[in-house]
């Protein structure tokens, strides 16, 4: 029976965005008894803390907390998932919001498709595709088939193909036979899938898109791309996880790094960009970079033992509930802090060369090095502005979308009914996350239960 | 004492902007071999209360304004041109090398830095049959002095001019009456010289007409482009004309001009960027895009290219001054690092570079090893 306060379906809400900022809003809000529809881009929900090793300070393990998580999004009764899936038109106000999703095509039957994997290794690119390394799982240092399923844990477990890479949607023809057809006993495999669109009808929306990692090309002069030697916190982060491409060894092309430098705010406060005039300039911090460098610096000392950890800071932002502990910590263990930003990274013989000057000193250091992590910091998404324009959503100067009081009203947006949680509003670290889009939820829990007709809508800001 | 008022100094140049991180002294050139350390000068300014004593700061003169430290400060703050400041108030009171006062007098009297008569300015030019200034033409040929006078740079303007006629471009010089950019006069702090220099250099440019203007040094390039007021006029560096006549590039029109070769340059080369081409400007593609299309040609880049370019260290005046330590060069370690690559030829687009670079590869008896010139004396030898 429809509720009789409802426009004639039971009162939903739209969360955009499976990450752990999107996976808590639409548990509390299916929670509470309410309709969800979660969309995500991507073919599993989990977003970038699924990637993550361990977390700071407590050293858990990331995916071990956020897998059950995830699990209840996939049975939970109000909750429909719809991965692999994008909004891509949205038309009324509060109360009464009218949006299309386009759901891609996987090539794969969800209801058939078992997740056993046999496709992926019969695959005749099995091994062979690097996925992109700023959205890719295993953040492009790893390869895959063109059959895959992003990692084990996924939700849903259910097999994509790639369609920037399969030979057969590329080129047309995959060879006599199609190997992964051939493999699946399931007999889930199916070309024939094409774009569908699905319209449903939500009184509020939850916007949870989360964040782009910085581009450390932007910052040439740190050899990114050029020198192998040279990672992002986040391939780090797959390199240290026990599912990631090493199993979590540290190890760079078959050897294990000795002296290794990780270098702070990469893309963080700094305000050079604006004057490259190459997109934005991320000249906020970036909030988690100090913990997560002080998490990985730890797991580098932990796990290769005598190995020389050196991390180049400009100011130690340890400010969360047991961060300067950790911090206090991380140092006792033997990881050495040194102050300065460093200006470069050259090639000498086979090492690398970190040039900095050592602060405290007062003197210009070189430093030799076998591996260096740069801690790039958090940007908005590329994507951005895509949405905004969908949602009529205003951006702050950083571009990040705007809340509508940076006191008052921090995951309100400027149009009423529509909510924001997590970093898609700015960078924040897993707790701060959370308790944001707990509060985006709570904020979309008020407009649903108070939800009449069109037209008797109040807006609550 | 030469005291300056630190607090307006420090205000005007934004330094209290500085988080101190030390990126500019950990990438600047002159910081590992001089006292010069960009962070610490601007600290001890910060620090000062409201009068900094300028004496004995001998490592302001050590500067070569390359910009590595401004194109990376996380805060926009410039200590090279803090520095250049710096220098303005000590030349105010007279108190410069006396190197530098003959260079800055002779660039008043005669219209260049090297002590050298105007009217034998246009001798490199002599059986080139090049435009004058009072014959329209769509572009200005800005010599510059280095490359007037100097025996070796003065090949590398002949080089230019045969290209350019070759291609088919319309261009004219001003002759004699061609003075100065003032570029090394503004980086040695001489602000009411340089001033003045841009004042009759801009009368004598609207005179004539010029709309288009390019030039053999990046110095002077980037001097025009970055320091002279915006006016219209049309600003590059030889090497992105150059790089504009390529034939891909060039407009197909029937008789547009284009850059053509007819014979093969088989040699392997490395192109070192010049701080006032890259660092300043980033222009890193086009003086490549030009060596690439030579035929036979074979780049290879150092280690240290582009963004992260070892400065020579003949810019800032530093063509007119030892600094604190002239034991160690800088354009010395750019000629290994040049060896390391193989190259037989060491590429530049710049006449201090050319220079500095050229007396490193004698300082180092590698003549028999690699070959120092400028783009257009490689480009010249293919056509």
């Amino acid at each position: 029976m429809p509720d009789p306060r409802s426009n004639g379906h039971p009162p939903a809400a739209l969360v955009i965005g499976g990450g752990i900022a999107g996976i808590q809003s639409a548990l509390d809000i299916a929670d509470a008894g309410f309709k969800v529809y979660l969309v995500e881009r991507s073919p599993s929900i989990g977003g970038r803390m699924s990637q993550l090793d361990k977390t700071f300070p407590t050293l858990d393990c990331s995916s071990c907390i956020l897998t059950p998580r995830m699990v209840d999004v996939s049975r939970h009764p109000n909750i429909e998932l719809l991965t692999y899936s994008e909004v891509s038109q949205v038309s009324g106000r509060a109360g009464g919001f009218q949006v299309r999703i386009k759901r891609k095509p996987r090539y794969v039957d969800a209801d058939k498709c078992r997740g056993c994997g046999l496709c992926a290794q019969a695959c005749r690119l099995s091994g062979r595709v690097s996925g992109d390394p700023g959205s890719d799982f295993n953040a492009g240092i790893a390869k895959r088939a063109a059959i895959y399923v992003p990692f084990p844990q996924a939700v849903p477990l259910i097999y994509t193909v790639d369609p920037q890479a399969c030979v057969y949607l590329t080129r047309g023809v995959c060879g006599k036979t199609f190997l992964c057809k051939d493999a699946c006993d399931a007999d889930a495999i199916d070309f024939s899938q094409t774009e569908e669109y699905l319209d449903v009808d939500v009184e509020t929306i939850v916007v949870a898109t989360g964040f782009d990692v910085f581009d450390p090309h932007r910052r040439p002069e740190l050899g990114y791309g050029v020198y192998p030697q040279v990672i992002t916190t986040l391939e780090f982060e797959r390199l240290a996880s026990a599912s990631g491409p090493t199993a979590g060894k540290i190890i760079l092309n078959g050897q294990t790094p000795r002296e290794i430098v990780f270098i702070h705010c990469v893309g963080s406060r700094d305000r050079s960009l604006e004057q490259n005039g190459d997109g934005c300039s991320p000249s906020y911090c970036s909030r988690v970079c100090c913990m997560a460098v002080a998490k990985q610096a730890h797991l580098a000392h932990d796990r290769i033992p005598g190995a020389k950890v050196t991390v180049f800071y400009m100011d130690v932002r340890a400010f969360g509930k047991g961060f300067e502990e950790f911090y206090d910590r991380v140092r006792e263990e033997g990881v050495l802090y040194r102050r300065g930003n460093p200006s470069e990274i050259i090639r000498q013989g086979e090492k690398l060369v970190v040039r900095a000057e050592d602060t405290l000193l007062g003197e210009p250091v070189e430093l030799e090095a076998d591996l260096v992590v740069l801690a790039v910091g958090m940007q908005p998404r590329q994507d951005a502005p895509e949405l905004a324009g969908m949602l009529d959503l205003e951006r702050s100067a950083d571009g990040f979308y705007r809340e509508s009081h940076p006191k008052l009203h921090t995951v309100e947006s400027n149009i009423p009914g529509v909510y924001l949680a997590g970093c898609c509003q700015g960078p924040k670290d897993i707790p701060d996350t959370v308790a944001h889009a707990k509060a985006a939820a709570s904020a979309a829990m008020i407009l649903l239960a108070n939800s009449h007709p069109i037209g008797a809508v109040h807006a609550n800001h | 004492m030469l005291t300056i008022e630190s607090r307006q100094f420090a205000r005007e140049h934004g330094l209290y902007a500085c988080i101190q991180c030390g990126k500019c002294t950990g990438g600047c050139p002159m910081a590992i071999k001089t006292r010069l350390n960009p962070r610490r000068l601007i600290y001890r300014l910060l620090v000062a209360g409201n009068g900094f004593d300028l004496e004995g700061i001998e490592e302001l003169w050590d500067c070569t304004t390359c910009n590595t430290c401004y194109s990376r400060c996380p805060k926009l703050v410039n200590p090279m041109e803090a520095f250049i400041a710096l220098r303005s108030a000590i030349v105010e009171k007279g108190r410069v090398h006396p190197n530098v006062k003959t260079a800055l007098e002779s660039t008043f009297r005669h219209g260049n830095p090297l002590t050298m008569p105007r009217e034998e300015r246009q001798e490199w030019a002599a059986g080139l049959e090049i435009k004058q200034s009072d014959q329209a033409a769509e572009y200005l040929y800005f010599v510059g002095c280095t490359p007037s006078y100097d025996p070796r740079v003065q090949k590398v303007a002949q080089a230019l001019v045969q290209i350019l006629q070759q291609a088919g471009v319309d261009f004219n010089i001003l002759g004699v009456e061609e003075s100065c950019c003032g570029s090394e006069v503004r980086r040695l702090g001489e602000e009411g010289l340089f001033e003045m220099i841009v004042e009759e250099n801009q009368e004598l440019y609207k005179g004539f007409g010029v709309e288009r203007i390019f030039t053999t040094s990046p110095h002077c390039f980037s001097t025009f482009k970055n320091d002279y007021p915006q006016n219209g006029l049309q600003v590059q560096h030889y090497t992105e004309v150059l790089a504009g006549l390529l034939a891909k590039d060039a407009q197909s029109a029937d008789g547009a001009p284009r850059l053509s070769f007819s014979k093969k340059y088989a040699r392997t080369v490395t192109y070192h960027d010049p701080c006032y081409l890259g660092k300043h400007n980033r222009i890193f593609d086009e003086p490549r895009a030009v060596l690439k299309s030579i035929p036979g040609l074979k780049l290879v880049e150092m280690d240290r290219s582009r963004e992260k370019s070892l400065c020579c260290e003949g810019g800032g005046g530093r063509m007119w001054l030892e600094g604190t330590n002239p034991g160690l060069r800088l354009a010395q370690l750019r000629v290994k690092e040049a060896l390391e690559t193989g190259a037989e030829v060491l590429a530049t687009a710049c006449p201090f570079c050319l220079l500095t670079l050229d007396e490193a590869v004698k300082h180092l008896n590698a003549d028999d090893q690699i070959q120092v010139l400028d783009i257009a004396e490689i480009t010249v030898e293919a056509l």
